[in-house]
């Protein structure tokens, strides 16, 4: 087990720069979810870390030591792909003892045999290792992928997106155990998703990448409830949170020619951009703010609206209970202690800067 | 330029919708004459008469001869004696010396070309200054003609004057004349002239394993000779398995370099065998009945690899 650590890596390809003076600390034993769209550089990230890029600029450490003139197989990291990346004409079983079969490693025959069997076991595909990886389901070639990092005992986890190819179920069955995994283990997990469904419910930590700069490191709640900037307070939570255009007077917030009430910890300025979650949007008859109905989204327990404000459509969760049609019109407020308010021009989140 | 554009991509415009009226039945194109049953008679009609004359009917009839003592040189008319061609054959020694040859021969100038193709292919499939050039030279001897190949190796074998002991040093070593060599000397051409197509096919091979199998062998540590056997190796054999075919296929009825580069009993292929017995013989019977001899053993060697070839996807 050990830490990781990216100091000031940089790395460009051609044109583009993927990362941009990056540093990011990996805790030993954390589970560290990188989470960014497509192109913020999350993949490279990892890359860099297996060995597999080389940084323009700057230290990737692992443990004590700085490896950037390392090989990947010199890292004794192990990394899980989107496509899992099975060595094709094996059995499951000839697939997790590939890691263990090179030379260098020296492993005794009952060693290779006994890890593979517990490897197995904990992902249970014991019934499978004898099976070739042609035949398998997604779910199950992506256990293998896992189960071949688990039997070498690396240092590191990394793990590229590693759900992403699965259906919906099945991804949520594999985080639990993916999570489990981790606590039973006590490995460090690097872990590289666009779904923040994944990131909040898996990290103990998340740190939000955009092109190729770490925006914002934090648990998940943090990231949640203190997001730094508008980009984070959108990047997680389903759907985003609202963010209205609007101007301080007299201690209250003023959007759309309506006056809400707000915490009196929030900074004043004069125009700035009000950031509120859908789960803190109320309705009820006598609130001060006015909208119609545009669209309800039923999803069984909550209903999603889309409120329309003439300019601005607004989010919010409501109970599934509650009777409402499209093109009512209908008052709201919203929790004044859970609105959050950012710079209008940067986007910074006023109460952190 | 832009008006052409124009004219192609807009779905009102007159090419659109000609091409449209093209695709319809029974419309304008129809009335046109290009129905189905011009197709057949323009295009399928002459190829399967084609196909009748020039390779089903001397199918059947060289069958037929196999049977007969038949001389295309005489007048006197073939007489059915059943299977006495391919018993006088069978009971050969000689014949049989052609086949251990051939074999010989197929043996060494597949393995050789195999080897050499597949190490180029190798050597080609990463990133190098003028791949493109690079491919396109290797390529060459495989386009020029066997024949042309036999001659200027002649020279290049030369004893006296030849470039190839020149380069070698080997004095005045003797490639064509020798027996022992005579063999080896034919299949380094064929070796030569072949391994290019080896190569063809194995780049395309090599270059559809995916990169992600290698960085995945590489994290788990594993060295080249392990990634050689147990990634590449297995993922391009089924195509270097088609290669193999296709050359054994060919190095079996090898003739023309053969025949010009050397006249040695121990290289006497069964394919040059063969055209001595038909047409310096003229024992058209027999020689029949040798080609069918012949054709059977490829059919079998083919299937035996086709089986392989099978085994190789499915695993």
């Amino acid at each position: 087990m050990a830490r990781v650590e990216l100091e000031n890596v940089s790395k460009r390809f051609g044109g583009t720069r993927a990362l941009k003076e990056l540093s990011l600390t990996v805790e030993d034993g954390e589970f560290f979810v990188l989470l960014g769209r497509t192109g913020a550089g999350k993949t490279t990230t990892l890359r860099v870390i297996a060995g597999l890029e080389k940084p323009d600029s700057g230290r990737v450490i692992i443990g004590d030591t700085d490896v950037v003139g390392k090989t990947a197989a010199e890292r004794d990291v192990a990394l899980v792909l989107q496509q899992y990346s099975l060595y094709p004409r094996l059995s499951v079983r000839g697939n997790l003892e590939f890691p263990l079969r090179p030379k260098v490693r020296k492993m005794k025959d009952d060693e290779i045999a006994r890890r593979v069997e517990r490897a197995a076991n904990t992902l249970q595909i014991t019934h499978l290792l004898d099976r070739k990886v042609e035949r398998l389901s997604g779910g199950e070639m992506q256990r293998v992928s896992i189960g071949r990092a688990i039997v070498r005992d690396p240092r590191v986890f990394l793990m590229d997106e590693p759900l992403s190819a699965l259906d919906a179920k099945l991804r949520e069955s594999l985080r639990v155990e993916l999570k489990k995994l981790h606590q039973d283990l006590g490995a460090t997990f690097l872990f590289v998703t666009h779904d923040q469904v994944e990131a909040m419910s898996m990290g103990d930590k998340i740190g939000v990448l955009r092109s190729g700069r770490l925006v914002q490191v934090g648990s998940p709640s943090d990231i949640y409830e203190r997001p730094r900037n508008t980009f984070v307070a959108r990047s997680v939570g389903s759907p985003p949170m609202n963010l209205i255009e609007g101007r301080f007077s007299d201690g209250k917030a003023e959007v759309n020619g309506f006056s809400l009430p707000v915490a009196s910890s929030a900074s004043a300025g004069p125009a700035v951009t009000f950031g509120v979650r859908p789960e803190n949007l109320v309705l009820e008859p006598g609130a001060p703010a006015e909208a119609k109905i545009f669209d309800i989204e039923d999803q069984g327990v909550v209903k999603i609206l889309t409120l329309d404000m003439g300019e601005t459509r607004l989010h919010a969760t409501v109970p599934a209970g509650l009777h409402i049609q499209r093109d009512e019109t209908v008052r709201f407020g919203w929790k004044p202690d859970r609105v959050l308010t950012f710079d209008k021009e940067t986007g910074q989140n006023l109460a952190v800067a | 330029m832009r008006e052409r554009s124009r004219r192609l991509f807009h779905p009102e415009s007159d090419i659109v919708t000609d091409v449209i009226t093209r695709l319809e039945p029974d419309s304008r194109a129809a009335s046109r004459g290009l129905s189905d049953l011009t197709i057949r008679n323009l295009f399928i009609i002459p190829t399967i008469a084609f196909l009748i004359i020039f390779n089903v009917f001397p199918l059947l009839y060289s069958l037929w001869t196999s049977f007969t003592d038949f001389r295309a040189s005489t007048t006197a008319p073939a007489n059915w004696i059943g299977l006495a061609n391919y018993r006088e054959l069978l009971n050969d020694p000689f014949i049989w010396r052609n086949f251990t040859i051939t074999a010989k021969y197929v043996i060494i100038s597949v393995t050789g070309q195999v080897v050499v193709g597949f190490g180029l292919a190798m050597l080609l499939n990463r990133a190098i200054p003028f791949k493109g050039l690079v491919t396109t030279l290797l390529l060459l001897p495989m386009m020029l003609s066997m024949a042309v190949v036999g001659l200027f190796w002649k020279l290049l074998y030369d004893p006296s004057f030849g470039i190839i002991n020149y380069f070698l040093g080997l004095g005045k070593f003797e490639w064509l004349a020798d027996p022992q060599v005579a063999l080896w000397a034919v299949a380094i051409v064929d070796i030569w002239m072949w391994s290019p197509f080896v190569m063809l096919l194995s780049l395309a091979g090599l270059s559809a394993v995916p990169k992600h199998l290698y960085e995945a062998a590489e994290i788990d540590r594993a060295g080249p000779f392990y990634t050689f056997f147990r990634i590449t190796l297995p993922l391009v054999a089924p195509i270097l398995m088609i290669a193999i075919i296709f050359r054994t296929m060919e190095a079996f009825k090898t003739f023309d370099h053969a025949y010009i580069l050397s006249s040695q009993p121990t290289t006497e292929l069964i394919a040059i065998r063969l055209y001595k017995m038909a047409f310096l013989e003229w024992q058209t019977g027999l020689s029949s009945a040798f080609a069918y001899i012949v054709l059977i053993m490829v059919v079998a060697i083919t299937n035996i690899y086709v089986k392989y070839l099978n085994r190789a996807k499915a695993r």
